[in-house]
């Protein structure tokens, strides 16, 4: 006999269901309850940086958009530093950005949205710098455990070719996956950042 | 130099597959590649922080955030306490809980739900709050219904809520189901039958909690969330 290893089991994932919204945005369940909701808008007057749109479409195997998802994305600020104590790089914090947003897909067209700042870099594994890149995942009735991934700037491709996680994928087409596209849309920079979940194109998902 | 604690490896055998064809709507939401295994870096360590001044104080009493004129919702009136903890053990202090549900006759007050039990005028059927320094929370409710879903002609889901919970490493972001002790319907519904492992199962049946119940008032259920644990030992950044 030997002693018992003493760690406790994490809670197993079950799906978020058809009705997210209501625990998590319930005024796109069409109805108030809190005073402060949350939601897609991660940028204030204050924010330093770059004002950027990010949306997309999630789709499903046979092309359909996902109507009922919640996307939730995670940031550092244009500094390339995140809003939290486990981050240590010597960068300025920006008390007028949390860094963290989340977003319903739209009832009719599936489309969601966030509008943001482009982050800067942040130090990667044994001091090798990422690309800039919001860190996404992504819930929703027959999604079983959470989906998590990244978005990369197509206007990065120097930082993106020295990426460390870009370039554990193996498939250069797949890597494409990541890269959301920027648009110039009358002044708006908008990029897109569409996301497959199965099939063609499919989009490389991570476990983290 | 950032010594910060990694989040240890996630056992994917506890938790339901992506694909899982008794429950209908994965057969096209699955992701069919294998997922890229990523070390962690400060992405994945981090995660969104939150205060108690963007919490409301009802936030977390579903029998009377959504009161109409003071009138409270139908239903057995219930307590859901626990604590949230790593897989060390630690209580996760601080962290944002997020939980929704249907009302006593199983409708939620959402648009998309046309089930024929009526809407409770009183009831919103949703709440949130975050865990004091112990990782302890709870939250006061009404018990919510079982309700049929199109999924086989006739699947019905047992008495649930919905639990979001965020953790402090965006790695440990989680949303899962707490069901009720003695519910016959648990072992026969294909959602919580996606997880493989029925010890896993358990883990999510909360127990009725005589000692939390308030007397001539509330009856009360027990039920604790474990989030992923973290190395031992620090790496650097
Ligand atoms: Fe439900």
């Amino acid at each position: 006999m030997v002693q018992e290893l003493r760690y406790l089991k994490e809670s197993p994932s079950q799906t978020a269901g058809p009705y997210v919204h209501i625990g998590t945005m319930p005024h796109e369940a069409g109805f108030e309850v809190y005073e402060k909701t949350f939601g897609n808008v991660l940028a204030g007057p204050e924010t330093e940086g770059e004002r950027i749109r990010i949306e997309g479409i999630v789709y499903d195997g046979v092309g359909s958009p996902l109507r009922d998802a919640l996307i939730e994305i995670w940031q550092a600020n244009a500094a390339g530093r995140y809003n939290h104590p486990a981050d240590r790089q010597e960068k300025p914090l920006d008390r007028a950005f949390r860094g963290w947003g989340r977003s319903g897909s739209d009832r009719q067209t599936g489309l969601y949205f966030f509008d943001t700042i482009k982050p800067g870099r942040v130090m990667g594994r044994h001091g090798r710098p990422m690309a800039p890149h919001v860190n996404f995942w992504i819930v929703a009735r027959g999604i079983n455990i959470g989906l998590n991934t990244r978005m990369y700037f197509s206007d990065e491709a120097e930082a993106n070719a020295a990426d460390p996680v870009l370039n554990l994928i193996e498939q250069a087409s797949r890597r494409e996956t990541l890269i959301a596209r920027r648009e110039d849309r009358g002044g708006e920079v908008v990029y897109r950042f569409d996301i497959r979940l199965q099939g063609e194109g499919e989009t490389v998902f991570f476990d983290i | 130099m950032v010594p910060v604690d990694e989040l240890i490896m996630r056992d994917r055998n506890i938790h339901p597959p992506a694909f899982t064809p008794s429950y209908k709507t994965t057969v096209l939401r699955s992701p069919r590649l294998a997922l890229w295994s990523l070390q962690n870096s400060l992405s994945e360590i981090t995660a969104p922080l939150f205060g108690h001044e963007e919490i409301g104080p009802l936030d977390n009493d579903l029998i009377r955030n959504y009161s109409q004129g003071g009138g409270e919702p139908i239903g057995e009136r219930i307590i859901v306490h626990g604590h949230v903890r790593d897989e060390n053990g630690r209580p996760v202090s601080g962290t944002l809980l997020e939980f929704w549900q249907c009302n006593a006759g199983g409708r939620y007050r959402h648009v998309n739900d046309r089930y024929i039990a009526p809407l409770d005028p009183n009831f919103g059927g949703c709440g949130r709050t975050l865990t004091n320094d112990e990782g302890y929370y709870y939250f006061r409710t009404i018990k919510p219904g079982p309700y049929p879903w199109r999924n086989y002609t006739n699947s019905w889901r047992p008495a649930h809520i919905h639990f979001s919970v965020f953790g402090t490493s965006f790695g440990q972001r989680l949303i899962t189901q707490m069901y009720f002790e003695g519910d016959p319907l648990i072992w026969r519904d294909p959602i919580t039958l996606t997880i493989p492992d029925e010890n896993a199962i358990k883990r999510l049946i909360a127990p009725l909690d005589l000692n939390a119940a308030v007397p001539l008032d509330t009856l009360a259920y027990q039920f604790d969330v474990v989030l992923r644990g973290r190395h031992a030992t620090p790496f650097e950044n």
